[in-house]
């Protein structure tokens, strides 16, 4: 079978899968993103049974398996619990100049962490467990976006 | 839990991309080694279990594409979405139901077809975190800095296991890429997203593989020497990265647990002699292996560091060459379960490690190990 392959390059089908889809974001993160867009705030469900604020929101707690109906005004900034500093990706999946960052954050009055980009950063500043304050978008279309990134919290002037 | 034995095993080699062979014949190949293994026909197989990801494979429902491959016309076949140690644990559930008493499982994964970056990055949330552009690297740099931050665990340890496990690959023939490696080496590679670097992470593979399940009666009459399934478990945890603390692997520690119980292994670190764990990037080894409680939580860089990992050590990981080495999605789990058994039937060739009765084989499923899936094995009951 191998013989005739020594002078044949072995044929390629290119192709292309697209599907458009509407990812439907619910009651619950509907009134996170329009918070988002409309008021520049976070939002976060409590669990009704173990006291546990989420972010971002949901309607029920994985832990104790209560409903989560109250909803919680969270700060702007947080801590950094863990970040990278993305130096090589691919070109439709960067969403920012290279190099910029990836962190998790726990906001101001969250139990949960909060994955979201970092910019505006000096690689030497970054550091687990420090503070990071969201920068919003000017133009806010109620979507993760909304947010542009986080960056090293100025502090209080 | 009723014995069921690992009674045949077959794997292709791994490589970057193979243009010559479709899909299905890399299935075809990996179930016919398994069979000729097992010294079985295929109408011996009582029933099978495919393992695929349409994504990867760009069509829906991906397995319907390699039913011929598979031997499955007039079987009962079920689909598993998922790593191949995901399922095997299915393909034993079904030895143990009673209705079947040999599965045949096969997994296969062509890297080369698609873009990798892209399909993980879809694996994300699509309403909360897709448009972030995250993917299998860069949320698993996320978890190696966490990992690194709290427990102190350095770049050079991790780089340790690199070096190690690309070595041993020398000694693996279906091994994609060993590589003679120095942690300076690995150092200096650039950096993907801090802190892993070029030479901490897995390359992209093509590959398949095959294991025939048995029950102990059907297992007798194939094989003189089966390999047990001594203790199987799977946990998952949360979904969303920040709802764990990507540094404590709890969902392993809960699958080892029970894996370890129902195989009576009470001191992971004296009862097993052989893992092979799933080190898509190099700092998940020690992480896992805490996990997996062959050492205490934010040990594992000593214990790389310490020997015992190594080929030659009390305890070899990954000397195979792990998917550091080759890492074909979705087989990698299945060949982690075959190099166990090749390696208690003394069957591993030039990377037989010495004296292993009890083996470990771990899986994982989604972003940063969300789900674990562990296997002790061994030649007795």
């Amino acid at each position: 079978m191998d013989d005739w392959r020594k002078d044949q390059e072995l044929l390629v089908m290119e192709g292309r899968i697209k599907v458009p889809y509407r990812w439907f974001a619910g009651e619950v993160g509907t009134r996170y993103l329009e918070s988002l867009r409309d008021a520049g705030k976070f939002l976060g469900t409590r669990c009704s049974g173990c006291d546990k604020v989420y972010h971002v929101p949901r309607r029920n707690c994985p832990d104790c398996f209560e409903e989560c109906s109250e909803w919680v005004e969270l700060g702007s900034s947080g801590i950094l619990e863990t970040y990278t500093v993305v130096r090589k990706h691919h070109p439709q999946l960067a969403p920012l100049p290279l190099p910029y960052g990836y962190g998790i954050i726990k906001l101001e009055g969250a139990d949960t962490g909060f994955l979201h980009l970092l910019g505006e950063f000096d690689d030497k500043d970054l550091e687990v467990g420090m503070l990071v304050e969201a920068v919003f978008s000017d133009a806010r279309q109620g979507n993760i976006l909304d947010v542009k990134y986080f960056r090293p919290a100025k502090g209080v002037e | 839990m009723e014995p069921v034995a690992v009674v045949g095993v077959g794997m292709t080699q791994v490589k970057r991309e193979r243009k010559a062979d479709g899909y299905p014949d890399l299935v075809f190949d990996a179930t016919r080694a398994a069979l000729d293994d097992a010294g079985m026909s295929i109408d011996q197989i009582d029933n099978v279990v495919t393992i695929s990801n349409d994504f990867f494979d760009g069509r829906t429902i991906s397995s319907m594409a390699i039913m011929d491959a598979c031997g499955s016309y007039d079987k009962n076949v079920t689909t598993v979405e998922g790593d191949g140690t995901f399922g095997a644990f299915f393909g034993v559930m079904r030895v143990l139901s009673g209705s079947y008493g040999t599965t045949l499982v096969c997994a296969h994964h062509k890297g080369s077809e698609s873009q990798m970056p892209l399909i993980t990055n879809a694996m994300f949330d699509p309403i909360f975190a897709r448009s972030l552009g995250i993917d299998a690297v860069t949320s698993s740099a996320l978890q190696a800095r966490a990992y690194m931050a709290k427990y102190g665990i350095t770049e050079e340890q991790c780089a340790m296991v690199s070096v190690k496990n690309h070595g041993n690959a020398f000694k693996n023939p279906i091994a994609q890429l060993p590589l003679e490696l120095t942690v300076e080496k690995v150092m200096s590679s650039p950096y993907i997203a801090d802190p892993i670097k070029l030479l901490d992470c897995c390359p992209i593979s093509d590959g398949a593989s095959a294991v025939i399940l048995a029950s102990e009666e059907r297992a007798k009459k194939i094989t003189d020497k089966p390999v047990w399934v001594k203790g199987v478990a799977h946990c998952s945890s949360a979904y969303q990265l920040g709802d764990r603390n990507l540094y404590c692997v709890c969902a392993l520690e809960e699958a080892a647990k029970k894996a370890y119980a129902m195989a009576g292994v009470s001191e992971p670190a004296r009862d097993i002699d052989l893992a092979e764990v799933y080190d898509a990037f190099s700092y998940m080894e020690p992480l896992w292996l805490e996990g997996l409680g062959i050492c205490e939580r934010g040990e594992g860089g000593k214990l790389t560091e310490s020997g015992r990992t190594a080929l030659d050590g009390e305890l070899p990981v990954n000397a195979s060459g792990g998917c550091l080495s080759g890492n074909p999605v979705l087989v990698a789990g299945l060949n982690r379960i075959i190099e166990c058994a090749l390696q208690i039937r003394g069957d591993a060739g030039e990377h037989q490690a010495e004296r292993v009765k009890t083996a470990v084989a771990h899986g994982i499923n989604g972003p940063c190990g969300q789900s674990h899936c562990v296997w002790v094995l061994g030649g007795e009951k």
